[in-house]
């Protein structure tokens, strides 16, 4: 069960990073994504007894805090440059 | 009875939490604002969390509303707060992605579904009482997985560094 809610979240973040037009909703998918990773780890670690999915999870933690510092600042910058959150914009980015 | 009740009492506020997570990641997909967004994202960790603690690591449950919710959801929210609200991308939910993104949903979600249950080994063992403490949890951390630890502190240096070096790059922006 918890794994099926595992791959519900991680689906659905993946759906939201596609479709939806809104950067920062589009990062927020991405953290759906990573607890949807955690929730699978954590429940390996349950169904094995194993410590080794916990502290896969804290990693997890640390990246997505790191991912988040990064991440916001350079879409304020993008916002500075466009005046606009809209990922249409930003296709002049493609090389 | 009440024994009984008790017993599966873990189990229903189990169902009960991931029904929840599940239902606010979904409507992530449907919210029009981002605030309206990370508010079904802060309920949804919220609940996660419930689920942790009902499985026993309460250590990760803790952690979990306090990194995410309480420092990761907060910058978020602040980082909504500072943009304009007036926006074309705050009205429009969709990209020109949606159709195909949602036929790959239901394919990713067909493959991922039959993976896992195909996999999955038997009927899942019941809730093995305690799996590990967090006494066991730091003593294997900090002795086996001490390389891990230690590279994830340089991983929040390397972050520090660039997020000072995107600032400067504002700041040469709007100087010049």
């Amino acid at each position: 069960m918890l794994l099926l809610l595992a791959t519900a979240l991680f689906t659905l973040g993946l759906t939201g990073v596609v479709i939806r037009r809104n950067v920062l909703v589009m990062l927020m998918c991405m953290e759906l994504m990573l607890n949807g990773v955690n929730l699978s780890l954590v429940a390996f670690a349950h169904q094995l007894g194993e410590t080794v999915g916990a502290v896969l999870v804290f990693l997890v933690f640390v990246v997505a805090t790191a991912e988040i510092a990064i991440a916001i600042p350079i879409v304020l910058l993008l916002v500075r440059r466009k005046r606009t959150l809209d990922l249409e914009a930003f296709t002049d980015l493609k090389g | 009875m009440i024994d009984t009740v008790l017993a599966s009492l873990d189990t229903v506020f189990l169902y009960v939490f991931a029904g929840c997570a599940f239902l606010s990641a979904a409507l992530m997909l449907f919210l029009k604002e981002p605030m309206r967004v990370a508010l079904a994202l802060i309920s949804c960790m919220v609940f996660l969390g419930g689920v942790y603690g009902l499985l026993g690591v309460h250590f990760i449950a803790a952690f979990q509303v306090l990194i995410y919710v309480g420092a990761v959801m907060v910058f978020m929210v602040y980082a909504i707060m500072l943009l304009d609200p007036r926006d074309e991308s705050m009205k429009a939910r969709y990209s020109h992605f949606l159709w195909p993104g949602a036929v790959g949903y239901v394919l990713l979600v067909e493959a991922l579904a039959a993976g896992v249950m195909n996999d999955l080994p038997g009927p899942p063992r019941g809730p093995a009482g305690e799996p590990f403490t967090l006494k066991a949890f730091a003593e294997v951390f900090l002795s086996e997985y001490w390389l891990h630890f230690e590279l994830t502190s340089v991983l929040l240096v390397a972050a520090v560094v660039a997020a000072l070096a995107v600032i400067r790059v504002n700041r040469r922006e709007s100087r010049g």
